[in-house]
């Protein structure tokens, strides 16, 4: 048991790492590692990434918020998109064919981190055209922010809001669907979408997929997905990564960590595709 | 006297910040002393999850949870520290809704109590 246990506990310690790195929570690693690795049944390993992503996402937004990388109110926002679309997704879940939705968002992932790589050169990806003016409303949010990075201060102003909170729709019901991979869908909206900085879109990412997966959370441990003696290595490893992930994230080089994420957000592409297939 | 907004914004970022923090750092501690008594307590029992089988009613409901967390048994301790654990973000959202109204932000006061209402609705509904 105590092997076991280990293991886990360094597993998560990488999940939690990446997790807060990228935006995107624990479950591409965690789950993989605990059904493919350990031969846990997939209810158990769920259960399971569920708490690491709500480690992940507090551990890490800790320290974000306080550094002022997270656009609080953007996330704000942005969740009650993605609590409801949660919901949505959850209720027409027994009616759609996860699978062809599995391999779907797997070609839009992989699509994404191909997209991410091209453009690891720059904080913030250009908008094609030149943006019009937000309208009185989006101004009155007052959602524009600025942080500090390591080459001084950054200003950026929150674009498309409009497409932007569609997708997080579409983020949350496909994270009601499948029970994962909601937030790499929610860094590719802020980031590519809403014209982002990617340290902004992956902090504020983090901070965003806590409350989803709270959402849930309730009904897994009632229904008895939640095993303790799984997740204590995995809440004590995710914790510790997610801490050192987030001081690593505020010294990095954007080129660096979209690439990092270009490459993590493959991998769950071809485990989405995978499990879709097989 | 007037307090400058910019002022009570950064106020707000640290009470969430401190939050936060607070929050993982106490699911850490109950949960990793969960597991010392785990080690004591079934010091060769081994567990299989290759096959699922929901966790006994013991662990699935707070009541018992927390009733059992202060017997001291291992796995029930765990479980409280993952309850306080869930616990952080629903927090967090009410937190930033006294932070709006503190700041006189009408708007985020309505968004974050939509926000707090799907949760709450999810949660115990």
């Amino acid at each position: 048991m105590g092997i076991f246990v280990a293991i886990l506990f360094v597993g998560a310690m990488l999940a939690g790492f990446l997790g807060s790195l990228t935006g995107l929570g624990g479950g591409v690693i965690i789950v993989p590692l605990l059904t493919l690795g350990m031969g846990v049944d997939i209810k158990y390993a769920i259960g399971t990434s569920l708490v690491s992503v709500i480690a992940t996402s507090s551990g890490a937004a800790s320290a974000y918020v306080r550094e002022g990388i997270t656009n609080i109110k953007t996330g704000m926002l942005l969740e009650t998109a993605t609590t409801s679309g949660a919901i949505l997704g959850a209720a027409i879940a027994v009616m759609i064919p996860t699978n062809t939705i599995m391999i779907l968002f797997g070609i839009v992932l992989l699509y994404s981190g191909f997209n991410s790589f091209k453009n690891r050169k720059v904080e913030i990806i250009p908008p094609r055209k030149v943006h019009k003016e937000n309208n009185k409303f989006i101004k009155s949010l007052q959602l524009d922010g600025d942080y500090k990075s390591p080459t001084g201060k950054i200003s950026y102003r929150v674009l498309n809001l409009g497409w932007g909170y569609l997708l997080m729709i579409v983020a949350g019901v496909i994270s009601g669907l499948l029970g994962i991979g909601s937030g790499a869908f929610k860094v590719v909206a802020m980031d590519s979408v809403m014209k982002l900085p990617f340290k902004v879109s992956s902090a504020t990412s983090n901070f965003m997929i806590g409350v989803t997966a709270a959402a849930s959370a309730g009904v897994y441990l009632t229904r008895g997905y939640i095993d303790p003696v799984l997740s204590m290595p995995v809440v004590l490893g995710v914790l510790a990564g997610s801490l050192l992930g987030a001081k690593i994230l505020m010294k990095s080089k954007t080129k660096r960590l979209r690439v990092v994420f270009a490459i993590v957000i493959s991998l769950l592409a071809f485990e989405m595709m995978y499990n879709g297939i097989f | 006297m007037k307090v400058q907004p910019d002022k009570i914004e950064r106020s707000t970022k640290v009470v969430v910040s401190k939050l936060l923090r607070t929050g993982v750092l106490t699911a850490a501690a109950v949960t990793f002393f969960g597991g010392i008594l785990f080690f004591i307590q079934h010091p060769n029992t081994l567990f299989s999850y290759d096959t699922f089988s929901s966790e006994p009613a013991r662990l699935r409901y707070v009541s018992i949870i927390v009733r059992e967390a202060f017997l001291l048994k291992s796995r029930a301790v765990i479980q409280f520290g993952i309850l306080i654990l869930i616990a952080t973000p629903v927090l967090r959202v009410i937190f930033s809704l006294i932070g709006f109204a503190i700041e006189k932000d009408w708007i985020f006061v309505f968004i974050t109590g939509i926000v707090m209402t799907i949760l709450l609705f999810s949660l115990f509904g």
